[in-house]
């Protein structure tokens, strides 16, 4: 009984972390290169409805999730436009583009399906073989594609960050532009680059609730995870198996709450909504002292010859 | 949505005068007319009304996603200052709005729901209240949860534990217990009203725990049905028929029909009564209605099942109707 139950409690942190796995290292990518982009809830909102929408028209989940992709990197352009080119300060226009993705979001939904339905997103797909492990196929290798790829990004995203030529230009684009710069470093290009690619995957995010986790879509559906997904990539320290950490402690706090209601467990229900939060807040003021990663140029507009 | 001008005032001041006038509804919904829970059952009503009464006699304008009190409160306000006859404030948090507002404009009429309060006490007498009985629903829910049952596990998602969820969830609990007392049912709050992952997650925890029948109420619970339909197993829904979402998982909806309430409240205002009423609505005055879908429960019983739970369901509403059952809510 306690095994089944450990392992329920697993299973839906790993479900419950994927979305912030996406739009928290999609987040990462942006800021290590220099930009702060707070409208991530807006972007996955986008993908979330466009997934939805295409999935819907053509019954197939993996064109709503190019949909999605398309629509994030929009999104992101738009981001690297204002922030980048034009130089807008970069907490208010991630604001804008934040409001401007929930409302688009709900007018498109609003105009185009009207009322709640349900689609066929990505089914369960258990991985042949791993599926079979005991307990750890159950937890690890029984999920939606999705899931999977969520998990795969933080390997990929380590390596890119770490091991590639890419990588170290975009960590030299948010450190220290100016001295890339001197040295050949493209860091309008890098920096929009980034951006898109963080747009890319909060669409991903988004998409993964709507035509994955959920298969439906409803007006502002991600609840602000998007602005959860900005605070663990401080709480990761900017490093993905650091995201990947916070990701895990939050969604596993926040399936214990949803275990111990479900069970009829006697605490107050708005207690057990607290934990989560109080959690992360007292291991985030517990490593406040080694975050050592902030990128130094994080949020300072870029000029060629600026000061 | 939202009709703001001077031109609207001068109409409605040639409304007033004229004879026949139409009668102008504003309602501020916490969500969406689409969200297939409270908002939307209170749109379906307007509507009805409007039909029965005819486009020229009954007109309605509402402002939807109303979930910052504040912005509910500067809508209530506008709508008042434009002179529509009723304005419905459509959830328990903007009370102390209209505390507020109401006594500006004391020849318009407010009416609010569902906390059973109409503020007379304050020296108030334009706002009306609508209650419905929600624990009469829960019942009804409950007992045919406790029929369809058969890993005699049974959870409920409620968003937060107040109002209208708190005495449906109560009603729901003693529903099941009055029915069979060895079936376990838990009823868990998630503490939004809109966060629909983890409404899904709450049913995904539930069905790994083995229950087989769920139910809950408002608009997040799109997510826990879209798990009940993933993993085949029952939906009883609440405030509009849900059915159409999942046709082979809800296999019961309990309607709030709001028109039961508003049509005795518009007779009312016209002949110059503005508030100070509490309308409730319940199984026996027709403003709360069990839909059965037969489709959903063809793939739980067998057709004798069938008759044996229809038969018993009657009788509860029979008995609710009649007062041998009483749902006290504390």
């Amino acid at each position: 009984m306690i095994g089944a139950t450990l392992v329920g409690i697993a299973t839906s942190a790993i479900r419950l972390a994927t979305p912030y796995l996406y739009a928290a290292i999609g987040e990462a990518l942006g800021q290590l290169s220099g930009v702060l982009n707070l409208g991530v809830d807006g972007i996955m909102l986008m993908g979330a409805f466009s997934g939805f929408y295409v999935t819907l028209l053509t019954g197939h989940p993996t064109l709503g999730l190019l949909a999605a992709v398309g629509t994030g990197g929009l999104m992101g352009l738009l981001m690297a436009f204002v922030s980048v080119t034009l130089q807008a300060e970069q907490g208010i226009s991630g604001i804008g583009l934040y409001l401007f993705g929930l409302g688009l979001s709900t007018l498109l939904f609003g105009m185009t399906v009207g009322t709640v339905k349900a689609v066929a997103g990505f089914p369960p797909t258990p991985i042949p073989g791993l599926s079979q492990i005991p307990i750890l196929g159950e937890i690890l290798f029984s999920h939606n594609p999705l899931v999977y790829g969520a998990f795969a990004l933080v390997p990929l995203a380590w390596f890119v960050l770490n091991k590639t030529p890419f990588g170290l230009k975009l960590r030299a684009a948010g450190q220290n532009p100016l001295a890339a710069d001197s040295l050949g470093v493209n860091v309008i290009r890098v920096r929009y680059v980034a951006v898109i690619i963080g747009g890319i995957l909060s669409g991903i995010a988004g998409a993964s609730l709507s035509i994955a986790l959920l298969n439906v879509f409803q007006q502002n559906m991600t609840n602000g995870m998007g602005f959860i997904a900005v605070a663990l990539v401080y709480f990761g320290g900017w490093r993905p198996l650091g995201v990947l950490a916070g990701a895990m402690l939050f969604s596993t706090v926040n399936a214990i709450q949803v275990w111990l209601q479900v069970q009829g467990v006697d605490i107050p229900s708005d207690f057990a909504l607290m934990m989560p939060y109080v959690i992360t807040i007292l291991v985030l003021a517990s490593m406040a002292r080694r975050r050592i990663h902030v990128p130094a140029a994080l949020n300072k507009p870029f000029e060629r010859g600026g000061e | 949505m939202r009709k703001i001008g001077f031109v609207a005032l001068v109409l409605v001041m040639v409304d007033l005068i004229s004879l026949g006038a139409p009668f102008r509804v504003a309602v501020i919904l916490p969500s969406t007319i689409n969200d297939f829970a409270w908002s939307q059952s209170m749109y379906e009503a307007l509507m009805a009304i409007q039909e029965e009464m005819g486009e020229e006699n009954f007109q309605f304008v509402y402002s939807e996603n109303m979930y910052v009190i504040a912005d509910a409160a500067a809508a209530i306000r506008d709508y008042a200052a434009q002179g529509y006859d009723l304005i419905i404030a459509h959830g328990s948090q903007y009370g102390s709005s209209l505390v507020d507002i109401a006594p500006d404009f004391p020849k318009t009429s407010f009416v609010w729901g569902s906390t059973a309060q109409t503020f007379t006490e304050l020296g108030i007498h334009n706002i009306f209240a609508y209650a419905p009985h929600a624990e009469e629903g829960g019942y009804v829910n409950g007992v045919i949860a406790a029929l369809l049952t058969k890993t005699g596990i049974i959870g409920g998602i409620g968003p937060i534990k107040t109002g209208d969820a708190k005495r449906y969830a109560a009603g729901f609990e003693k529903g099941i217990k009055d029915t069979n007392p060895d079936v376990q049912v838990n009823y868990t709050f998630i503490g939004s009203y809109s966060d629909v992952a983890l409404a899904s997650e709450a049913a995904r925890t539930f069905v790994n725990a083995g229950a087989d029948v769920l139910t809950g109420t408002a608009q997040m619970t799109v997510g826990a049905i879209s798990v009940a339909k993933e993993k085949g197993i029952t939906w009883l829904g609440y405030d509009v028929d849900q059915s159409p979402l999942a046709p082979k998982t809800v296999a019961a909806s309990i309607v709030v029909d709001w028109t039961v309430a508003l049509k005795p409240i518009i007779a009312m205002i016209r002949e110059g009564k503005y508030g100070g009423e509490i309308l409730p609505l319940t199984f026996a005055n027709g403003g709360l209605k069990l839909v059965l879908n037969d489709a959903a429960l063809e793939g739980k019983l067998s057709p004798a099942e069938i008759i044996e739970l229809k038969a018993l369901v009657w009788e509860t509403l029979r008995k609710i109707v009649s007062g041998e059952i009483i749902i006290e809510v504390e």
